[in-house]
């Protein structure tokens, strides 16, 4: 006996490809009014509650950045610590030479991006972990380099100058205001990039790079864009801390635990998503404050934590919450709805609800070589 | 004279580099794993041959004898369990999971053993000693651990090439699907991969315990960076790369501390950032592959 | 067409060796398996055949254990697989020389030879009549497998399965990349492969080789079956058909009376 099958044609069906247009209006007024509280802040709570705030600020903008490389161009950067460093000694630089340190902040970030485009070229051919360890080692070269400079404290560092003469509470406040201003560009950037085109780009190099590049997607170009504002964006956070802490040290600077810092709240906040980073630093903020006084702790239980969401909530708190609520604070996803015959039918709902779908970006085990190499073993091909 | 003694100290030094970075090779050329917790483990070999010292006062290399088969057999559940279950979601997971290690290593150390570092004594002269071969001073102990590297090197190798779990290894290393239509459980291997680079790099901590001190981040600052650079000069996929990637690596820190006495590290990571942007398969190449 | 292996009727109450009913199998959100079902039975050559797409070597790598399917079973001779691994699979019996050789590349010939002989079954095969039934691969055992031709590989993969002893052996896409005269002298050992005990599950494009070789033939299409039988039972037009899918293939008349066939 056999058996012959007959695939007619599917009923036609048109769609259409919409934006998630209903809530971003009241998530924008929504953020608006966050913003101008904040900015409240300096007259409404204590200093040492600003100082907080700004670490969180500081925190924020490191984990934002860490999401936007990681979790939507898929480089694991373990070296973005350089970059706060070469933020600070901006800072330092500018301020030993009579700028104001407020003034210099600007500097600082069209510097840090600068060192990132001539580090990209360095490192960008190289695949997955090579990738990461050269991250890692260039951030402590750049460190090792800085240090040999006498003129700009050597291995202990120098204090800021240009600040000594500022009212407390003025630049208590200043600070704060500076490190919100930096968060919320620092945000605002990652929304609007990967709203358009960049983030579109991005999903498809991340579910199929060979696809995306023979689209016509410009791979290189939208990895080399996002390593660049990320490395700005984290000098920025960089010429902050050096700000808030009114001195630069290497060690403290260039530490590779700012890059455990950023990946940890990025990890546990959601990656692949924009509300993840401020849940993951709510988290670490509240652990840091919590156990302050037991040292090391929360260190200890922030990596056990980051470890347990990474295996078994990939998508991160944000992203717990997200399953269930179906709400994006921040849309940048496409939806698509169905037109056409069968009219009045409910909505498709989103066929990729913004890049997190897939969860974060993972290349999988198995990248044969360090240049560009391909996969061995573990393919399924659909034959 | 003086630069032949730099080249010198660097070979020697380089004897320990590849100690801490052929476990490394085994887990990064085997299993794809970047693990950043390769020092920190290594750092608690050390620190566990310290507390057993310190409490039964054994001789130190009885520390050896028992530390190094526990780490090992920690590194297979380690590998079993929270590894592969990282592996098992990708590589920016297994990073994560590596790097959440690290850090609880890290900070657990810090809490209970402070942040003051602590040697591995050793009054024999056999460890504090030296002797000289004209007017180069060798310290018996380094000499001694490039002895040890070039055996424990010797017997990987062998192992690996002539074993039937080694050639198990191998395989998996070249594909992990077409090894389990061979019968074998590839996580069962990947453990034992996972055993001998702890057990190795638990062995590479005590010697440089003996050799230096240790402190909590011992781990990150200086072990990890080192036995990347030895794998990565050297090249993925060869025991002997990694010596020959270790010996650079201690030739170029020795020569630039020659250059300029703080120099020394900056040297080393300069050769290894020359070594990934013009050359990231190493020196050695392996001998493969399709 | 003379095909290899067990062209008679099947028994009509055997068990068979390798029986797969029902597998849905899902790539994601593709489908690529539609509740597609077999048998084998001792000492038969089975053969898949189909255009690119289909399903084959999905099918195949199901088997094996390499994808889990959404729904239904594998059996091996009477024992349900299904929830087993590879590894365990291959140990039960079901050894597979997949698709595009994937042999081990950094290791000799003899090297590739011993691992698939880790967790061999007791049988007749050994490495030493592989190296008898393969000539030339004694005096180039220790040769690195990357420097051996396409031919050559193939034959060592096939190799590798067979020192496993293996009761099924699933043979993925032989051809692929190979030159025609090449595919003929692989598939010429299949009488020696046969006789040793094994049974023979293959996937093969090249549809002429694969009624030459071939004691029963399903085609597949999109993840269904478009055809079933035996290559004496089939026409030309009618495999023609089943491979592209053109509507307009008769129904075959039932084998023996027992409906071994997917209906």
């Amino acid at each position: 006996m056999s058996v012959v099958t007959e695939s007619g044609p599917r009923p036609a069906e048109s769609f259409r490809v919409g934006r998630s247009q209903r809530n971003v209006a009241w998530t924008g007024i929504g953020a608006l009014i966050v913003i101008v509280v904040l900015a409240f802040f300096p007259y409404l709570v204590y200093s040492g509650t600003t100082a907080i705030m700004v670490q969180g600020f500081i925190v924020l903008t490191l984990a934002s950045m860490w999401n936007l490389l990681a979790g939507y161009a898929g480089l694991v950067s373990v070296g973005q610590q350089a970059f706060v460093g070469l933020g600070a000694y901006f800072v330092l630089i500018l301020a030993l030479h009579g700028t104001s340190p407020f003034a210099a902040l600007p500097v600082a970030v069209i510097g840090s991006g600068v060192a990132a485009l001539a580090m990209w070229w360095l490192v960008s051919r190289l695949r997955s972990g090579y990738f990461s360890i050269a991250t890692w080692v260039l951030a402590a070269t750049v460190m090792l380099f800085i240090e040999r400079f006498n003129s700009i404290g050597g291995g202990s560092g120098l204090p800021l100058p240009g600040l000594a003469g500022m009212d407390p509470t003025l630049l208590t406040a200043y600070t704060y205001w500076i490190g919100l201003a930096v968060t919320v560009a620092a945000m605002v950037t990652v929304y609007f990039l990967l709203r358009g085109r960049l983030g579109l780009v991005l999903t498809a190099i991340r579910d199929d790079e060979v696809a995306a590049r023979s689209s016509g997607a410009r791979v290189g170009r939208a990895r080399l864009l996002v390593f660049v504002v990320a490395g700005a964006f984290c000098g920025a956070a960089g010429a902050v801390l050096a700000i808030s802490q009114l001195q630069v040290q290497p060690s403290a600077d260039f530490t590779v635990q700012w890059t455990a810092e950023m990946a940890f709240a990025a990890i546990i906040g959601g990656l692949g998503t924009i509300e993840g980073p401020i849940i993951g630093t709510v988290v670490y903020m509240v652990l840091q404050q919590t156990l302050q006084n037991f040292n090391a702790w929360y260190l200890i239980i922030l990596g056990l934590v980051a470890i347990v969401v990474a295996l078994f909530a990939r998508r991160g708190l944000w992203g717990l919450v997200d399953s269930r609520l179906h709400v994006r604070l921040f849309p940048v996803g496409y939806w698509l709805r169905s037109v056409g015959a069968d009219n009045g039918r409910a909505d498709s709902g989103p066929v990729d609800s913004g890049p997190v779908d897939s969860g974060p970006v993972d290349s999988g085990p198995v990248d044969s070589g360090p240049v560009g190499g391909g996969t061995v073993g573990s393919g399924a091909n659909p034959v | 004279m003086a630069w032949v003694n730099a080249i010198i100290q660097g070979v020697l030094t380089g004897g320990l580099y590849a100690l801490f970075a052929c476990g490394l090779s085994l887990m990064f050329g085997v299993m794809k794993v970047v693990n950043l917790a390769h020092g920190d483990l290594a750092v608690i070999g050390g620190y566990v041959a310290i507390g057993i010292i310190t409490v039964t006062h054994v001789p130190v290399l009885w520390s050896f004898v028992i530390v190094v088969p526990v780490m090992a057999v920690v590194g297979y559940l380690l590998q079993r369990t929270l590894i592969q279950s990282a592996l098992d979601r990708g590589a920016l997971t297994t990073l994560i999971v590596t790097l959440g290690l690290s850090v609880v290593i890290e900070n657990g150390l810090l809490e209970f053993f402070t942040a003051n570092s602590r040697g591995i004594g050793a009054s024999m002269t056999l460890v504090t000693g030296s002797f000289s071969i004209g007017s180069i001073q060798i310290a018996y102990l380094l000499a001694l651990i490039f002895a040890v590297a070039v055996a424990v090197l010797l017997g990987l190798q062998w192992f690996l090439s002539r074993s039937s779990y080694g050639r198990l290894i191998r395989a998996t290393a070249d594909d992990q699907e077409a090894v389990q239509l061979a019968g074998a459980d590839y996580r069962h291997v990947f453990g034992i991969a996972a055993a001998l680079a702890l057990g190795t790099v638990a062995l590479a901590g005590i010697a440089f315990g003996m050799y230096s001190d240790l402190d909590p981040t011992t781990g990150t600052d200086t072990i990890l960076l080192f036995a990347f650079a030895a794998v990565v000069i050297g090249g993925l996929g060869s025991l002997w790369g990694t010596l020959l990637g270790g010996i650079v690596l201690g030739v170029a820190q020795q020569i630039g501390a020659q250059i300029n006495i703080s120099d020394e590290l900056l040297a080393g990571y300069l050769v290894f950032l020359l070594v990934l942007v013009l050359r990231p398969q190493g020196l050695v190449t392996r001998r493969t592959q399709s | 067409m003379t095909a290899v292996g067990n062209a008679v009727g099947r028994p009509a109450n055997g068990t068979p060796l390798l029986e797969v009913s029902d597998l849905t199998v899902h790539h994601g959100q593709l489908q690529a398996l539609d509740a597609i079902s077999l048998k084998v039975y001792p000492g038969e050559v089975y053969a898949i055949i189909g255009a690119n797409g289909a399903g084959k070597s999905t099918l195949l790598r199901t088997i094996a254990g390499l994808h889990h399917p959404t729904k239904g079973r594998v059996v091996l001779d009477g024992t349900d697989v299904t929830a087993l691994r590879p590894e365990r699979r291959a140990r039960q019996g079901i050894g597979m020389v997949p698709e595009g050789r994937r042999l081990f590349g950094s290791l000799s010939v003899e090297e590739n030879l011993k691992v698939g002989a880790t967790y061999a079954r007791p049988g007749p095969w050994t490495i030493e009549r592989v190296y008898e039934t393969f000539d030339w691969m004694r005096a180039r055992r220790n040769q690195q497998t990357a420097q051996l031709s396409g031919g050559e590989q193939q034959t060592v993969a096939i190799g590798r399965a067979l020192v496993a002893n293996p009761r099924v052996l699933l043979l993925d896409e032989l051809s692929l990349g190979l030159a025609p005269v090449i595919v003929q002298r692989i598939y010429g050992m299949l009488p020696q492969v046969l006789e040793s005990g094994l049974t023979v599950l293959l996937v093969e494009q090249d549809v002429s080789q694969a009624l030459r070789v071939a004691s029963h033939i399903q085609c597949l299409l999109e993840g269904h079956t478009t055809l079933a039988g035996t290559p004496a039972e089939v026409t030309p037009e009618q495999v023609e058909a089943a491979y592209f899918g053109l509507a307009g293939a008769a129904a075959l008349p039932a084998e023996g009376g027992e409906s071994s066939w997917p209906g």
